[in-house]
Order: structure tokens, then C-alpha cells, then sequence
């Protein structure tokens, strides 16, 4: 792998590169089958997807399980792609706000109880979810507000373990040298924060805030346990239901599930792009 | 700790009264900035952990106040035919699709880590399963898998084999959600990778003059330079395994259908606690949960200290 052995066995390189790529194309492809085999499904009627031989390509092409699907009572579709929009998008505001406070805390701050409490936080973070999950569950309806979306957006206006150790690791780069100066020109504390760290760990913010994105479209255990109504459901609670019941309508079934992951795919494929920018940003400095 | 020993050297620049003051306003700062999520914490996590813990102690159907019985539910959970089915399948689940898991993910790594042409396609196309809804994820796996006139059993006919039924076959049921699971190993790879592309130069340049043979260098060298991100990948692998849940639903429904082969514990735990509303059960069934990922937890960061280097340790 070194620049000489390059040199000296070059004709070997092209045969071992060519391998090398036949493999990979090889795995790529058994993991790209589902996202096909679910993309061409959305195109077919049902007869056409188990249909023999296999049809690889959809003959005709099937818009109307589109028409279909944006018009079912038993699956509203676009109601529920309202609600994954606004639950994650809520929860991805809430938790750039709160664990960019929590975050700057434990990776900037020097205060009495701080290793300990950052020590429970990694606990929390490793604590399986379900442990907790039955007191909060009867907390909440207590209170009165299962059926809502309270319970699935407030916790995380407090912060989240996960996303609080990721931006700790984040504001640690910062050196401390540029915090002291400005405390030595009598910022507050607040301005340190605002005006100097926070921007330089925006693009990590943004990161955050994609990840938070992702992870609230895919939830299933909260949403499916605190919501009941049909037109309250995010689209997987709504994809759930709906396979459930109707188990036979695969191709209903795989416009569904085609629309629901489309929207993260086309997000990670256009922010990928936005994370190499920002990495080339933070590298020139 | 070299990093924070060059920040006191420079915290020193201001003068001994004002960085006293500016320590007590950096405390309080600290204080206060932690102060949401520490109560968020304490609401969310660490009373309910306690709670939860008491609620396994009482017979507690939500209507009606919970009623102490002591350690009742354990001993119902001990003669408990579901409880110990499900426990059995997610234990088997964990052990097998985590090992299976991390070594194809590191294998795919040590491929990804040559440096060449696509990689960058490669390596998005291995993340994005990670994308892809649990729910969405297993609805495309069970009409791929479907027997006879799914498309990965005509292709295994056309090639000769003798495919199984996948999740209708109680036999073969569970080995398909570990099939399932091993799809989105596009996070553990990245995790892999970075460590790989972390490993110096200089170390793995020295590795290939010393030994000629590759997997020399991969079980002496490589292995163990990335054997921190192998424990971190393995205890979330353990823990997240243990909670399987949407793959299991979504496949089995709350029976784990077929014959039980898919039914795992927490699915047990949902039912119990979501469609029989016995919550006192379902929090014993989530304290036992607890300590056995605990204990689990435990077990392998001990062990860890005889495998995993950390960089600073050999110098």
C-alpha cells in the first residue's frame, strides 16, 4: 500500500482494484435490494409484484397507487406526513435549544458537581428506555394529556443524553484561552456562550439537529403507545397500523413506506454535502 | 489531561483576585446552564427509575390505587411461560446478530478504509438503511422473504437451493429478524472507519514491512487499535439488542407469530402492561430487564480492561 510496492506492482494494483470494486458493487447491491425491490413494489399492482418471473422492472408504470394512497380514510396519509413534519421538526428545535445549554455546561464550565452529574448522564444514556418508560406513561396521563403530543416533544425541551454527549464533544475543541480573554474583557457568562461559543460549534448544531430529524421520523414505541386517533398518528405508527390491517395490499403498503423513507433519504443525500462543507469550513480556519 | 493542564497555564494570565471572581461567575454559569436538564433528568429518568422500581412491588391495573404484594410479580414472572419464551428469543437474538453484526460491519470498514475511487457512494449506500424506518424496514423485508412468490425465494430456486419459508417457518422465524437487524449496519461501520482512519500512518506502514501477511496485521495491529470503538459498538449493539422491539411487533405482532418464535421481551412488556393493563407486572418485567442489561453492561466493561487499548496506555 506504500508509494514504492504502488510502483513496483502496478499490474497486479489494476487486477486487485477491479476485485475490490466487483465486491463492493456485489455488497452494495444485496443492501440497495429493499430500497428497490420497495420502490418498483409502489409502481405495481399486487398481482405484478408476485408476479412469476419476477418482474424487476414495473410494466406499466403505476401512478395511481399514489392517487390511491393520498385518498384512503384508512390511512391519511398527508395528515400524518403533517404530523412526523412537525413532531420532528419540534423535537429537532427543542433539543438544538436544550442541549446546546446542557452541552456548553459540561464541555466549557468549571462547577463543583459537574463530572458527576455529566457521569449520570452518561448512565442515562445507556439506561434501556423501557425501564423508565410506565411511571412517565402514568405521570402523563394523569395529567391528562395521552392522545397529545406533550408527552412526546416536552422531555426533550429539557434536553437528551445522547445529543448532550455528542455537543459536549464539540465545545471541548473550543480552547479555553477564548473564553478567559473575553471574561478578561467582562463578558457575562450569557454573552460567552451566545456570542462566542455557540457559533463555533453551529454546523455541529445543525448536525444535532439532523440527527434529532432522523431519529424522531423512525420513533415508534412513544408515539404508538401515547397516541390513539388515526389522523394524530406519525407516518410510522400510521405505515404500522395500516400493514396491520391490511396486510394484503402490498402495493398500497409500499407506496406508504416508499413515501415515508424518502424524505430522510433525500435529507441525508442533500445534507451530506452540507457536512463536508462544514468540516472544509472548520479545516481552513 | 495534558489539554487541561495548558488551560490552567493559561487561565493564570489574570490576576489572583479577578479569577477568583471569575471562577465563583464560571461555577454559577456552569450551574445554571446544566440546571434544565438536570431537572429533566431527575422527572424523566431518575425518579421514574425509582418509581418503576416500586410499581414492580404492587398489583397496579392503572384504574384503582396500586396495592403492595412484595415481590409477587417476580415470583408470577418465575412460572411465567411467555416471559421465559421471549427472554429466551431475545437473548438468542442479541447473541447471535450483535457478534455477526460487528464483524460485518468491521469487514466492511477494512474495505471502505482502502483509499479509492466511490468510496464515498459505498459509504452512503451502507448508511442509508440506517434511514429507512424500522416499521418501513420490516414491511419490505416480509414481502421480499415471502414464501414461493417473493423474489429472494424464486431467485434461491432459480440458483437450486431450497429456501426456507423465512417468518412463517417457527424454525427459521427468528433467524430472519436477526437477518432483518444486520441490515442497518451503516452506523457501526462509520464508527469502525473512523477508527481505522485514526490508526497513524507511520504504525501501519511499520506493521506492513514488519509481516507480510495481512490478517497479522489486522488481528495484531488493527484489531487492537480500534478496540475501543469495538467495546463501544458492543455494549450499544448488547443494549439496544436487548430492547428489540418495532422488527418484532411489525413481524409478530404482540403473539410472535409464528408459534411464538418472534416474540420478544419487550413486545411481552407492551402487552402486559398496554393491552392487559397489569402495570405492576410489566414494571417487575422492566426492573428484571434493568438488571440484567446492568449486570450485562458490567460484565463486559470488565472484561474490556484485558482487551481494549487505549492510545495513551502503552506510552
Amino acid at each position: 500500500m506504500t508509494v514504492a510496492s504502488t510502483r513496483r506492482t502496478a499490474p497486479r494494483k489494476t487486477v486487485q482494484t477491479m476485485i475490490y470494486h466487483a465486491i463492493m458493487l456485489m455488497i452494495s447491491c444485496v443492501f440497495l435490494l429493499p430500497f428497490y425491490w420497495m420502490t418498483i413494489s409502489a409502481f405495481k399492482n399486487n398481482a405484478e409484484i408476485f408476479a412469476r418471473p419476477v418482474m424487476w422492472f414495473p410494466d406499466p408504470i403505476r401512478w395511481s397507487n399514489f392517487v390511491e394512497l393520498f385518498s384512503r380514510d384508512d390511512f391519511p396519509f398527508l395528515i400524518q406526513f403533517g404530523n412526523s413534519v412537525f413532531y420532528a421538526g419540534s423535537v429537532a428545535l427543542a433539543v438544538c435549544f436544550s442541549c446546546s445549554l446542557a452541552a456548553y455546561s459540561f464541555g466549557c464550565l468549571r462547577w463543583r458537581w459537574r463530572d458527576r452529574v455529566f457521569g449520570l448522564t452518561v448512565c442515562a444514556l445507556l439506561l434501556p428506555a423501557i425501564v423508565t418508560f410506565l411511571p412517565v406513561y402514568l405521570g402523563w396521563s394523569r395529567l391528562g394529556l395521552n392522545g397529545t403530543y406533550w408527552p412526546l416533544i416536552t422531555p426533550f425541551l429539557f434536553g437528551d443524553a445522547f445529543f448532550i454527549f455528542m455537543l459536549r464533544q464539540f465545545y471541548m475543541g473550543i480552547p479555553r484561552e477564548l473564553l478567559d480573554a473575553a471574561r478578561l474583557d467582562g463578558a457575562s457568562e450569557f454573552r460567552i456562550w451566545w456570542q462566542i461559543a455557540l457559533p463555533q460549534v453551529w454546523t455541529a448544531l445543525v448536525i444535532v439537529g439532523l440527527f434529532a430529524v432522523v431519529y424522531t421520523w423512525n420513533e415508534f414505541f412513544n408515539p404508538l403507545i401515547y397516541l390513539q386517533d388515526r389522523e394524530d398518528f406519525p407516518l410510522s405508527v400510521g405505515l404500522f397500523t395500516f400493514q396491520a390491517d391490511r396486510a394484503r395490499e402490498w402495493s398500497i403498503s409500499m407506496t406508504g413506506a416508499l413515501l415515508t423513507a424518502l424524505p430522510m433519504v433525500v435529507l441525508f443525500l442533500l445534507t451530506q454535502r452540507l457536512f463536508r462543507q462544514g468540516l472544509a469550513s472548520s479545516s481552513l480556519k | 489531561m495534558g489539554l487541561s493542564a495548558q488551560h490552567n497555564k493559561a487561565g493564570a494570565v489574570l490576576p489572583p483576585r479577578r479569577l477568583a471572581r471569575a471562577g465563583r461567575g464560571e461555577a454559577r454559569a456552569g450551574f445554571l446552564f446544566a440546571l434544565p436538564w438536570m431537572v429533566g433528568l431527575t422527572i424523566f429518568t431518575i425518579v421514574p427509575l425509582l418509581l418503576t422500581f416500586y410499581i414492580a412491588q404492587t398489583k397496579f391495573q392503572i384504574v384503582g390505587p396500586p396495592k403492595y404484594v412484595g415481590f409477587a410479580n417476580y415470583e408470577a414472572m418465575w412460572t411465567d411461560p411467555a416471559v421465559w419464551t421471549s427472554a429466551g428469543n431475545t437473548m438468542f437474538f442479541a447473541a447471535v446478530s450483535v457478534p455477526i453484526k460487528l464483524v460485518m460491519a468491521l469487514g466492511l470498514a477494512l474495505l471502505l478504509n482502502r483509499i479509492a475511487a466511490l468510496s464515498g457512494f459505498y459509504r452512503t449506500v451502507f448508511y442509508l438503511p440506517f434511514l429507512m424506518p424500522a416499521v418501513a424496514g420490516s414491511i419490505v423485508f416480509m414481502l421480499l422473504l415471502t414464501p414461493d412468490a417473493g423474489p429472494v425465494n424464486i431467485a434461491l430456486e432459480a440458483l437450486g437451493f431450497n429456501p426456507p419459508d423465512w417468518l412463517l417457518d417457527p424454525k427459521a422465524a427468528l433467524w430472519t429478524i436477526i437477518l432483518l437487524s444486520l441490515w442497518p449496519l451503516g452506523v457501526e461501520t462509520l464508527v469502525f472507519l473512523g477508527g481505522l482512519q485514526n490508526i497513524p500512518k507511520d504504525v501501519s506502514e511499520a506493521a506492513d514491512l514488519d509481516s507480510p501477511r495481512g490478517w497479522h496485521k489486522l488481528l495484531w495491529i488493527t484489531i487492537p487499535m480500534i478496540s475501543p470503538m469495538i467495546l463501544f459498538n458492543l455494549v450499544i449493539g448488547i443494549i439496544y439488542s436487548f430492547q428489540i422491539f418495532t422488527q418484532a411487533l411489525v413481524v409478530g405482532g404482540t403473539t410472535g407469530k409464528p408459534a411464538e418464535a418472534t416474540l420478544m421481551y419487550v413486545v411481552v412488556l407492551y402487552r402486559t402492561a398496554f393491552r392487559y393493563f397489569n402495570v405492576g407486572y410489566a414494571a417487575a418485567m422492566a426492573t428484571v430487564l434493568f438488571v440484567g442489561v446492568l449486570l450485562l453492561t458490567l460484565l463486559i466493561f470488565r472484561t474490556a480492561r484485558s482487551w481494549v487499548h487505549y492510545e495513551g496506555e502503552s506510552r
